[in-house]
C-alpha cells in the first residue's frame, strides 16, 4: 500500500482550519495545558532544588564518611583518622568541590541558669566555609577564626534557653575516648541565626583542634562532609570514594543521610509526571470532542474517500495526522509561552508573603524556577502519547465507516 | 477491460421490523465499452446494483465477477484497491473534497495510487482541459457552479484511467444545459477511450444517450434492451 503522506498532510492541515474557531480554542487549551505543565514543573523543581541545596548546606554535604559504627553510636569513641593517602587525593580532585573534617559529638552546655544537651561541632571554619555550611547570619560577636579557636558559637535560640549572651562563659561537658566526662569553660564568641529554629538550639560550634585537645584526641575526627558540583550526580562518584575510604569507613550519600530530602526529590519527580498526566487527561476530553465533531461533520467526505479507494488505514492515518498537527502546534505555542514566562523569572520570584511557612521546608523568601529540558521533553511525550491515544477512537470510527451510509449522510 | 458478470444478486435492507428488497435475483452481463443506463423509480434497486458493482456494498447472495475476480468475496482492503485502480465514481452530489482545489481533487486519487507528482499534475491539467475546465484548476469547489463541480468529479473519475465509470444520478442537480454537456462528455469518453459507463438515473436526458437501457422495479430487472447508436439521441424525452 502506498502512503501518500503529502496528500494526507495537506488534507489534515486544511481540515484543521475548516472550523478555525474550534481549532483555535483547542489549540489554546493545549497550549495552556503545556504552559501549566512546564511552568509548574519549573517552580516545583526550583523549590525542591532550593530545599535540597539548603538542606545539604546546613550540615550533611552531599556525602559523608564515618567510622562504621558512628551513625549507630555517634560518640567520640567511634572516631576516624584524618583523610590521608588516596582518600585525601580523591577528596582534593574533581568532581568533589569541597570537603570538611569535623568532630561531631554529643555534649552538654551549662550556664549559671540552665543546661542543655547539644550536638557539638568541632570544625575548621575555612573548610566549612568552602562547604557552605557555616551559619548564614551572625547576630552578635564573630565567627570562629580557626581550628584552634577556643570560643564557642551559639544559636540565638540556644543562647536564650541558656540565658547567656555574648562574652559570657559557659561550661562545656562531653565524654573523651575513655568514656570519662571532660569539661571546660568556654566564652561565647558569637551568636548566630539559623534558617530553622531547631538548628539554632541543636548545634554549637567550636574550633576542631580545641575540641580534639579536650577529648584527648590527636588528629582524629568523627566525620568528613563532602560536596560536589551536582547533588543529583552523587551516585556517579560515591562508589570510588568508598573504595578509597577502605572497609573500615562508611561512605553515605545525602539521600541516605537526609532521607526526608531524598524522598522529597523522588516524590517531586513522580508528582511532576502525575501532574502532567492529569492536566492532559482533562485536555484529552476536549481533543476527543473536537475530533469526534470533525469526523461527524465530515462523515460524507470520509465515505467519499473510501469510495475513491482510500484504505481504512489511510483514513485512520489522516485523522491521526490532523490530531498530531494540532498537538504539535499546541506544544510549540505552549513551550514558547512557558519560556516567555520563565525567562523573566530566572532571577527569582519573591515568595516572602508565604516564606514563613516555606522556611519550615528549608526554603528561602525567593523562589528560583528551574527550567529543565527533561520536563519539556516529558511534557511533549505526555501530550503526544495521550493526545494520539485519545485520537485513536475517533480515527478508528472514521476508518470503519460504511461508505454507502456515509455517502448518504447529510 | 473484461466483462462484468452478475448472477442472482440478492440484497435486502432492514427498515424497522420490515425487510426491504434492494435486489431480487439480478443477473446481468456488461461488456467492455458499453454505455449503459439503469433506470427505474426510486427504490427500484438501481443505486443498490451500482454500489454492488463498485464494491461499495456486498450482496446477501449471488456473485459479481470483474475480470474473473469475485468482487463479492474481496476483503475490505482489496475492495478499496479495486475501486482505487479500476473504477471511477461520479455521484449525484458531486462529492468533491471542499478543502482541495479542482486540480487537487483530480490529483487526489492519483496521489493515493502513488503516481509521481509531475505526471499527476500533467494528467490532471489535461483531464480538466478535456472536461472544459481549463483555467479553473485552482478554484475550490465552493467557487464553482454545480455543472463545473460535476465536471471536476468526472475528471477525477477518469483521470487515473479506469475502464469502468459508475455514475449515480449524475445530472440530478444540473440544469438542462449542464446535463446535456455532461452526457456529451460521457459519450465522447466512451467512444474515444472505450471507457465503460454504467449510469443509474431516472433522468430521460441521460437515458437518451445510453446504448443499452435496463429498467428496474422492486429490485428486479424488468427490461433490458439496446437503443439507437450513440451520438444520435434516439428517444428524446423518453421515460
Amino acid at each position: 500500500m502506498h502512503w501518500p503522506l503529502r496528500a494526507l498532510l495537506t488534507l489534515a492541515w486544511r481540515n484543521l482550519w475548516r472550523n478555525y474557531r474550534r481549532t483555535l480554542i483547542m489549540l489554546l487549551a493545549i497550549a495552556l495545558g503545556v504552559w501549566a505543565m512546564i511552568v509548574m514543573s519549573a517552580l516545583m523543581r526550583g523549590m525542591t532544588d532550593q530545599m535540597v541545596r539548603n538542606g545539604l548546606a546546613t550540615l550533611p554535604g552531599e556525602a559523608q564518611i564515618h567510622h562504621l559504627e558512628f551513625l549507630l553510636d555517634p560518640s567520640v569513641v567511634n572516631n576516624m583518622p584524618m583523610p590521608a593517602g588516596s582518600l585525601l587525593e580523591q577528596l582534593n580532585s574533581a568532581p568533589i568541590t569541597a570537603w570538611a573534617a569535623r568532630l561531631r559529638v554529643p555534649a552538654v552546655l551549662a550556664s549559671e541558669y540552665a543546661s542543655r544537651g547539644v550536638t557539638l561541632l568541632g570544625v575548621d571554619p575555612a573548610q566549612e566555609a568552602a562547604l557552605g555550611s557555616l551559619p548564614d547570619t551572625l547576630l552578635e560577636g564573630r565567627l570562629l577564626e580557626g581550628p584552634e579557636d577556643r570560643g564557642i558559637l551559639l544559636g540565638a535560640g540556644l543562647a536564650r534557653k541558656l540565658d547567656t549572651g555574648l562574652g559570657k562563659r559557659i561550661v562545656l561537658m562531653s565524654q573523651d575516648t575513655r568514656n570519662n566526662v571532660v569539661d571546660r569553660g568556654v566564652r561565647v564568641a558569637g551568636i548566630y541565626q539559623a534558617r530553622l529554629q531547631g538548628d539554632e538550639e541543636r548545634f554549637a560550634w567550636v574550633g576542631r583542634a580545641a575540641l580534639q585537645e579536650l577529648l584527648g584526641l590527636e588528629r582524629e575526627i568523627t566525620e568528613v562532609a563532602v560536596t560536589a558540583a551536582d547533588y543529583r550526580a552523587v551516585d556517579a562518584w560515591l562508589p570510588a570514594l568508598q573504595v578509597s575510604a577502605g572497609g573500615e569507613l562508611e561512605v553515605l550519600g545525602w539521600t541516605e543521610l537526609h532521607t526526608f530530602l531524598g524522598t522529597m526529590l523522588a516524590v517531586q519527580e513522580g508528582f511532576v509526571l502525575v501532574f502532567m498526566v492529569v492536566v492532559f487527561l482533562v485536555l484529552s476530553f476536549g481533543l476527543i470532542n473536537t475530533l469526534v465533531m470533525a469526523v461527524f461533520e465530515r462523515t460524507r467526505e470520509l465515505g467519499l474517500m473510501q469510495a475513491l479507494g482510500m484504505r481504512p488505514a489511510l483514513i485512520l492515518s489522516q485523522v491521526l495526522l490532523e490530531s498530531l498537527l494540532l498537538l504539535a502546534l499546541g506544544l510549540l505555542l505552549g513551550n514558547g509561552l512557558a519560556l516567555a514566562t520563565l525567562l523573566p523569572l530566572r532571577d527569582g520570584v519573591d515568595i516572602s508573603a508565604v516564606a514563613e511557612g516555606m522556611e519550615m521546608m528549608e526554603m528561602g523568601a525567593t523562589l528560583y524556577p528551574l527550567l529543565a529540558l527533561d520536563d519539556m521533553l516529558m511534557s511533549t511525550a505526555v501530550v503526544l502519547t495521550l493526545g494520539l491515544l485519545a485520537s485513536v477512537l475517533p480515527a478508528w470510527r472514521a476508518s470503519r465507516l460504511d461508505p454507502v451510509r456515509a455517502l448518504a449522510s447529510h | 477491460m473484461s466483462a462484468i458478470v452478475c448472477q442472482n444478486l440478492c440484497k435486502t435492507f432492514a427498515q424497522g421490523e420490515q425487510r426491504i428488497t434492494g435486489l431480487d435475483r439480478v443477473s446481468l452481463r456488461i461488456e467492455p465499452g458499453e454505455l449503459l443506463c439503469l433506470s427505474g423509480p426510486s427504490g427500484s434497486g438501481k443505486t443498490t446494483l451500482l454500489n454492488a458493482l463498485g464494491g461499495l456494498d456486498t450482496p446477501d447472495s449471488g456473485s459479481i465477477s470483474l475480470g474473473g475476480r469475485r468482487v463479492d468475496q474481496l476483503s475490505r482492503g482489496a475492495l478499496a484497491d479495486l475501486r482505487l485502480r479500476e473504477i471511477g465514481f461520479v455521484f449525484q452530489a458531486y462529492n468533491l473534497i471542499p478543502v482541495l482545489s479542482a486540480r487537487e481533487n483530480v490529483e487526489f486519487v492519483m496521489q493515493v495510487q502513488g503516481v509521481e507528482a509531475s505526471q499527476r499534475r500533467e494528467r490532471a491539467n489535461a483531464v480538466l482541459a478535456e472536461v472544459g475546465l481549463a483555467g479553473l484548476e485552482d478554484r475550490r469547489p465552493g467557487e464553482m457552479s454545480g455543472g463545473q463541480q460535476q465536471r471536476v468529479a468526472v475528471a477525477r473519475a477518469i483521470a487515473s484511467g479506469p475502464q469502468l465509470v459508475l455514475a449515480d444520478e449524475p445530472t440530478a442537480n444540473l440544469d438542462s444545459h449542464s446535463a446535456t454537456q455532461l452526457m456529451e462528455l460521457f459519450q465522447t469518453l466512451n467512444r474515444q477511450r472505450g471507457v465503460t459507463f454504467v449510469l443509474a438515473t431516472h433522468d430521460p436526458r441521460v437515458m437518451a444517450y445510453a446504448r443499452r437501457l435496463i429498467r428496474m422495479e422492486d429490485g428486479r430487472i424488468i427490461e433490458d434492451g439496446a437503443q439507437q447508436p450513440p451520438g444520435q439521441p434516439a428517444v428524446s424525452g423518453a421515460s
